[in-house]
């Protein structure tokens, strides 16, 4: 695929096994607004991120950990400070170079699932492969195989609007993984679970971490699904207040 | 990714087809409109060339006084015509394929007790020839009814439908006014003259008897020429103008009391008006269709506020800018040239009907249908080009936050 050579090779197997860092945040700062109205929501973050990794973003609501995570997804730049990812500066990228990063390296799930609606379970995982240019045949086969993955495949021809909520989430992991990607950002995937739907899908993002050697940084509220990760920040007031990683007693 | 792109479209109007539909009415509207004005207009166009047959090839009107000039105006009396006008035409000017003397008064034509108030023309048997209208039924006049005046009469369609009914009007006596007289024939139907006026209410009876019994004097009102083929009507025109000139005996600066009409000349200039009323009729059609074109715009607009959430979903996913923008568009252009596609249609159709009403031939003009086409596909991109624009610089943070 030639738009990926815009960008420095990466294969997360790889990237896994050397355990170097994919994500390096430098000193990022964010600002929204000017002057008066000026709001600092991240005011200095240093954060590196190896390969293979499984990370829990904790803090409190207005802490700035979403605004890490559009950072890190390439969805935002920073204000100062220097984001790495695979060693490239993003903040020197054009709209269409992050658009490829994301297409290329990045897979996201969300809170609220964020699926097509009215489009098919099978469509909607393999919305990411159409801006990739994968055929028709060939994508439809990936996604076969990653809703497998996360044990839908019967559930294939459905919509969003007549799976549950736990399998909404899992249709929209499946629409991450199906890239292969990197990196799979995760901004509080249990929210609107239940414990047992929730457990589930921790249970899934566990077990691509392990197998795949999919590195994942996760927001979330509860210490119950951070400690599913290996390795938790707390971001308190746009600063990183602590990482340590599971296990570790404060 | 265009074939992909295509596909999401089709999907995506199909998905809302009753407001996929309202939205291509304006453009679907605006087509039909335009195809069925400029058909019907064309069409108008050729009927009046038809008509120029349909007066007599090649004819030239000789009236005594000044050529009117447009409508009203008082005319000045003139010297008339005589038959020994006409003779002298015949005799003297070569190129010239038949002429024929006219004089006409409106009376009323009665059978048994239906009338029908028509007009008596009294001419010769060169008029069917100068007028190229054979006859339905019966004959011309001998030319012993020619000579002795005798009251012998051929009924137009309408006057023998008027009249007559079903029945047949050979050999049947009418009266017109207070005199009788035979029908002998009926002319073939002609219908309307290209100034609207029925060319069938008529009855056509030798000219002496109508200037004996009915004018009471030795004049004619008009002589037609028919000028042979090949032979250019102005020369014959002028030739005329000149002869008549020495028989009045006018001064060569002195202002003519008779004039000499190009009767192509007229048509032509009726068809010139039609031409520019059909452009003017396209023109004000065309507008309708850049309001159709607004209301794409306005559609899609609304499209791209609702679906927020799915062009953050697809920014996310690492679709670009141009992407978005390309989704959004074809969207527009395939709802227009669908628009365009049932516009074609429907204009095609209408301009059938219109033309069958109306009594104009209908004239099928592939020119329009693909300028319309094109012109639809044109609205679709600069209607749809400022809401796809707009999708596609949505900012995925908040387009995603959207609910």
């Amino acid at each position: 695929m030639t738009e990926a050579n815009v960008l420095p090779r990466a294969a997360g197997a790889e990237a896994a096994a050397s355990a170097s860092a994919v994500i390096e945040l430098g000193c990022v700062t964010k600002t929204y607004g000017t002057g008066q109205a000026a709001v600092q929501a991240l005011r200095g973050i240093d954060l590196s991120i190896d390969g293979g990794e499984f990370v829990a973003v904790m803090g409190p609501s207005g802490s700035g950990k979403s605004t890490c995570m559009n950072i890190i997804g390439c969805l935002d730049t920073p204000t100062s400070g220097s984001y790495l990812f695979e060693g490239v500066e993003v903040g020197n990228l054009s709209h269409r170079q992050r658009a490829l990063l994301r297409r290329h390296f990045l897979g996201f799930v969300f809170q609220g699932y964020n699926l097509l609606n009215r489009t098919s379970a099978l469509e909607n995982v393999e919305l990411p492969l159409i801006y990739r240019g994968v055929p028709q045949r060939e994508r439809r086969a990936s996604a076969l195989r990653a809703l497998a993955i996360v044990g839908l495949e019967a559930w294939a021809e459905h919509t969003p609007g007549e799976l549950s909520g736990g399998q909404q989430q899992r249709v929209a992991i499946a629409r991450a993984i199906v890239t292969e990607p990197t990196v799979i950002l995760a901004d509080e995937p249990t929210g609107n679970l239940d414990t047992a739907r929730s457990r589930e899908i921790m249970d899934l993002l566990v077990t691509l971490n392990r197998e795949r050697g999919i590195t994942i940084v996760m927001v979330t509220h509860e210490p119950d699904m951070a400690a599913y990760a290996r390795r938790v920040v707390r971001f308190v007031d746009g600063l990183v207040e602590s990482d340590r990683t599971n296990g570790e007693r404060v | 990714m265009f074939g992909e792109t295509l596909l999401l479209a089709l999907r995506e109007i199909r998905r809302n087809v009753l407001r996929s539909s309202l939205t291509i009415l304006g453009v679907v509207i605006g087509v039909a409109a335009v195809i069925t004005m400029v058909t019907i207009g064309g069409g108008a166009t050729v009927q009046v060339a038809n008509q120029i047959k349909s007066l007599g090839s090649n004819l030239l009107t000789v009236r005594p006084g000044q050529q009117p000039r447009g409508p009203g105006g008082a005319r000045q009396a003139a010297k008339l015509f005589e038959v020994k006008d006409v003779e002298a035409i015949e005799r003297e000017i070569s190129g010239i394929a038949a002429l024929t003397p006219i004089s006409s008064k409106g009376m009323l034509a009665i059978n048994a007790d239906l009338n029908w108030s028509t007009v008596v023309t009294g001419t010769d048997n060169a008029y069917f020839k100068v007028r190229d209208w054979p006859l339905a039924n019966g004959r011309v006049f001998t030319d012993s009814e020619l000579r002795s005046g005798m009251m012998a009469c051929i009924l137009g369609a309408t006057v023998r439908q008027k009249l007559f009914g079903a029945q047949d009007p050979l050999d049947a006596t009418i009266r017109l006014g207070a005199l009788s007289c035979q029908v002998i024939g009926v002319l073939a139907p002609k219908g309307q003259s290209t100034f609207g006026m029925d060319q069938d209410d008529l009855v056509v009876i030798p000219l002496r008897a109508f200037q004996r019994r009915l004018a009471g004097n030795q004049y004619v009102d008009t002589i037609y020429v028919s000028v042979r083929d090949g032979v250019a009507t102005k020369k014959i025109q002028a030739d005329i103008e000149l002869l008549m000139r020495e028989r009045r005996r006018l001064a060569p600066r002195e202002e003519a009391d008779f004039y000499v009409m190009d009767m192509q000349q007229i048509v032509s200039t009726v068809g010139g008006a039609t031409q520019t009323l059909t452009a003017l009729l396209g023109a004000v059609a065309a507008v309708s269709l850049l309001v159709g074109g607004i209301g794409i715009m306005n559609i899609m607009l609304v499209s791209v506020t609702e679906r927020t959430r799915e062009i953050g979903i697809r920014l996310a996913v690492g679709a670009m800018e141009n992407e978005v923008l390309l989704q959004f568009l074809v969207e527009a252009v395939t709802l227009s040239l669908f628009g365009g596609m049932v516009g074609i249609l429907a204009g095609v159709g209408a301009a059938a009907g219109g033309a069958a009403l109306l009594n104009v031939p209908f004239v099928f003009n592939s020119w329009i249908v693909v300028v319309a086409f094109l012109f639809s596909g044109a609205v679709g991109v600069i209607f749809g080009y400022f809401p796809a624009r707009k999708a596609a610089q949505l900012d995925p943070i908040e387009a995603l936050r959207h609910e």
